[in-house]
């Protein structure tokens, strides 16, 4: 096979939109949290705190949307916890970041351990299943690339949608993009810039363990250690790369995730000549190069890590 | 305000009159809608005793007051004077440590903006709270809908707004992001903001200081609009001539007092500005000129654009004891020539020598080091560092020096004993030397970079516009430091683009036009008349002050 028939295959676009999910999610978090003013590095955290929480709530017996709404409440927590230090308190938002990531995963490998302390193979659960759309699953490449996937995955694509409504055509919305650009204008008119930031980084969040659990309940069928691997922080430039704006945020994430696909098939294809690890770096290489291209002109949220302290001058 | 086109317009207008909370969705406590013509006594403001400090520093000492409706009031006083802090209790930013506000006759809970808001305070502050990003429309309907509507309603709000514009002559499109907007436009927003939420008494916080003249006579044609039609109005001002333009009362505060109260009919210029300094406002006294040495020499000196015009082939002689003031519309090489003596520019052909002595390696520790003391052109973003400590910005400059610092260890004690000096020497109002500096009111801030920049006794000062957005008081104060430095012997460079202080301060005029030099003329030597012309027949910036 060639390299390039790999790009007109159903399976490869299959697999794009699959390892997009995860992302497109957690990105519609960290964009909220953004938009409100407010960096949260704690995603790499929230996700794998997610994708336990929601696996181990279908092992425990649980329906898989409920692991999806257990998944969503444990990253609302995290996501309070980062809120109040950043918010009211005005900690530094990179170090609150950082320390909520080291302490959501180091939790969630101990809870994982105590839970579970005889296994040494990750156990399976029934995960969710292709739910092809009838009629439009299809048509071909396309219908079976977008609509023969897992319910799960639809969500990721609505949660778009409504991230990009709630932003632009509600009124919390207007709220939530003037937290983040000028917070005395919110105070202003009389709303609490607290209370928006605090609750744009709680639902940001629970978006992002959402993101999390899909790896575990619909993408895979078990959890295991490292699983994120990264994934959130490249959410973070995927922020970055959309210039803040759910549509641009969502193409970036499905790049990413057809360049990762590709490389996997360029491995199999290349006959072992060239290193596999290169492979394993183009998706990364090819996001840097993205950004460069395509961020240097972004405008970010003036008020970005900036804490808000009513009555500062 | 009862103003509608048809039924749809009718309707918000019924729905605004009911404020609600933006939390709950819920409206909130009722409020009688009140009829222009009300005959109750109540006054629409009523402020008691309202005290507030910081630190040691009192911002307002039981102040009381009351507004009338429909009544202009101008708050009058200098930076610093008390005046943004009152406002901003008065709207729920701050709390007062004692005292109560009561609007229309209800008390008004402290602390509470929405509250502020409710009882029809809109406000439009000094520094803008709007978000660059949003449109026109966004920012105003930001909260007045409640957060938990699935759908903003833009057809009406955007009806709304082109009414109010109408109404009142405060022309904006309201799809326009804001980011896009001037500074008249913008603050254009700002009052469609308050009265987009039906706003009954506005207070505008020094609205005159960004605008250009043109735009500070539409804004005073909208105040008049806005009183016809029974509206009270707060007008907050250091500018004298505006206050007697606008206003049908006058309070003076002074150091966070109420030091005056005058109807504007029966005052003048001359005893507000007394009353708001505390003293009568006398101009600089100049003394005759008792030339030395010259100090500074600028050879046939070009430079690349910078803020405007470059500067092409000049030649300038900086003399001991004498003031060179620079007239120029901006634009003209001002900005270049400043930066370029400052040290932050190098000239690309000519020299620049200091006492007889060329310097090759011109840089800004090469400037300092031979005694060119800086006044900056915008002490916000050159002149000061604003969340370092006054003690830090005040060595700055001259940290390295062994008075400050000792085998490469800072010696703080002589560091805040430096800047205790400076701030009881210039009379600088600050809660303390280790304040954040941009807590400092503009004059006091002022103060300090000239305290900074003289106290080393420079040979060659220079001095970029050292008394913009001052009040009377400070500018007074800043020219006859200026002219005291010039009588202990230095040179001084003077660039400002209000020629009544250059004419005032100046021993030597010299108009700069498209990068060159005119022919110096000596004091009183060219009329304002024709200095305008020179200055390639723009006119000169009008002066803001009036003493």
């Amino acid at each position: 096979m060639d390299a390039l028939d790999i790009l007109f295959t159903a399976s490869f676009w299959v697999a794009a939109i699959r390892i997009a999910s995860p992302l497109i999610f957690a990105t519609m978090g960290e964009l909220i949290c953004e938009r409100a003013g407010v960096l949260n590095l704690g995603i790499e955290g929230i996700m794998t705190a997610g994708a336990f929480a929601g696996w181990f709530t279908v092992y425990s017996g649980g329906d898989l949307w409920a692991g999806v709404l257990v998944a969503a409440l444990v990253g609302a927590m995290f996501g309070l916890l980062h809120a109040t230090l950043t918010v009211p308190l005005g900690l530094s938002q990179h170090v609150v970041g950082i320390g909520v990531t080291l302490l959501a995963t180091s939790l969630t490998y101990f809870t994982y351990r105590l839970a579970l302390p005889e296994v040494t193979s990750p156990p399976k659960i029934e995960p969710f299943q292709p739910l092809p759309i009838p009629g439009l699953s299809s048509i071909p490449v396309v219908g079976e690339a977008l609509f023969t996937q897992t319910p799960l995955t639809y969500l990721a694509f609505v949660s778009v949608a409504a991230v990009a409504w709630i932003l632009y055509r509600t009124p919390v919305g207007l709220a939530v993009r003037a937290a983040g650009e000028n917070p005395s204008a919110v105070e202003a008119q009389g709303i609490s810039v607290t209370g928006i930031r605090m609750g744009a980084v709680a639902v940001g969040s629970a978006l992002m363990a959402v993101g999390g659990a899909f790896l575990t309940i619909s993408a895979f069928n078990s959890f295991f250690f490292q699983m994120i691997n990264g994934r959130g922080w490249i959410c973070i430039a995927l922020v970055v790369f959309g210039s803040w704006r759910p549509g641009k945020a969502l193409i970036g994430a499905i790049l990413f995730a057809a360049f990762d696909a590709y490389q996997v098939r360029l491995q199999q294809i290349s006959g072992g000549i060239v290193p596999y690890q290169v492979f394993l770096m183009m998706p990364y290489a090819l996001s840097i190069l993205a950004l460069i291209l395509v961020a240097r002109r972004a405008t970010y949220p003036k008020a970005l890590m900036i804490p808000y302290q009513k009555g500062e001058r | 305000m009862g103003k509608v086109v048809g039924s749809a317009g009718r309707r918000i207008a019924l729905r605004l009159q009911r404020p609600f909370s933006p939390w709950t969705g819920k409206e909130a406590s009722p409020v009688t809608p009140l009829p222009v013509t009300d005959v109750s006594s109540n006054p629409a403001l009523r402020l008691s005793r309202i005290s507030k400090r910081f630190g040691p520093l009192r911002a307002n000492d039981a102040i009381s007051f009351d507004l009338k409706r429909g009544e202009v009031v101008a708050l009058l006083g200098e930076n610093g004077a008390g005046k943004t802090t009152l406002m901003n209790i008065l709207f729920g930013h701050y709390v007062a440590d004692e005292g109560t506000v009561e609007a229309f006759g209800k008390p008004l809970p402290p602390g509470d903006p929405r509250a502020a808001l409710d009882a029809g305070i809109g406000m439009v502050h000094q520094h803008f709270t709007l978000a660059d990003n949003m449109t026109v429309q966004e920012n105003i309907a930001l909260g007045t809908q409640s957060l938990w509507r699935m759908r903003l309603d833009r057809a009406a709000a955007r009806r709304r707004i082109e009414q109010l514009s109408a109404d009142f002559g405060l022309a904006v499109d309201p799809a326009a992001t804001v980011s896009t907007l001037s500074v008249g436009e913008r603050q254009r927003v700002e009052i469609l903001k308050a009265l987009y939420r039906e706003a009954r008494i506005l207070i505008l916080d020094e609205p005159t200081a960004v605008l250009t003249p043109a735009e500070t006579d539409a804004l005073f044609r909208t105040l008049k609009l806005l009183v016809a039609k029974g509206l009270s109005i707060i007008f907050i001002s250091h500018k004298l001539h505006e206050v007697m333009a606008v206003s049908d009362r006058v309070l003076v505060l002074r150091s966070g007092q109420l030091v005056g109260e005058r109807e504007t009919g029966s005052t003048d210029r001359k005893e507000l500005a007394a009353l708001m300094v505390g003293q009568e406002v006398k101009p600089a006294e100049v003394s005759p000129v008792k030339l030395g040495a010259p100090l500074l020499a600028l050879e046939r000196v070009s430079t690349t654009p910078y803020n405007g015009a470059g500067l092409d082939k000049v030649s300038l002689t900086l003399t001991a004891g004498e003031i060179t003031g620079l007239a120029g519309v901006a634009g003209n090489g001002q900005a270049v020539l400043a930066a370029l003596i400052a040290g932050i520019r190098r000239p690309t052909g000519g020299s620049i020598s200091i006492a007889g002595r060329e310097v090759a390696d011109w840089s800004p520790r090469a400037a300092l080091a031979h005694g060119v003391a800086r006044i900056p052109e915008d002490r916000h973003a050159i002149g000061s560092i604003g969340d370092m400590s006054v003690t830090e910005n005040v060595i700055a400059e001259r940290y390295r020096s062994p008075r400050f610092s000792r085998m490469g260890f800072l010696n703080w004690k002589a560091a805040g004993r430096f800047a205790e000096k400076l701030i009881a020497d210039y009379d600088v109002k600050c809660p303390s030397p280790e304040a954040r500096i941009r807590l400092l009111s503009g004059g006091n801030m002022q103060k300090l970079i000239l305290g900074r920049a003289l106290d080393p006794d420079p040979a060659v000062i220079l001095a970029s516009q050292p008394t913009r957005g001052l009040d009377v008081g400070a500018v007074a104060y800043v020219h006859r430091m200026l002219l005291e430095a010039r009588d202990r012997g230095a040179a001084i460079l003077l660039i400002s683009e209000d020629l009544e202080e250059v004419l005032a301060l100046s021993d030597r005029i010299i108009v700069m036009s498209k990068g060159r030099f005119s022919t110096p003329s000596s004091r009183g030597e060219r009329s304002i008349r024709e200095l305008g012309e020179l200055m390639a027949g723009h006119s000169a910036e009008r002066s803001d002050h009036a003493a």
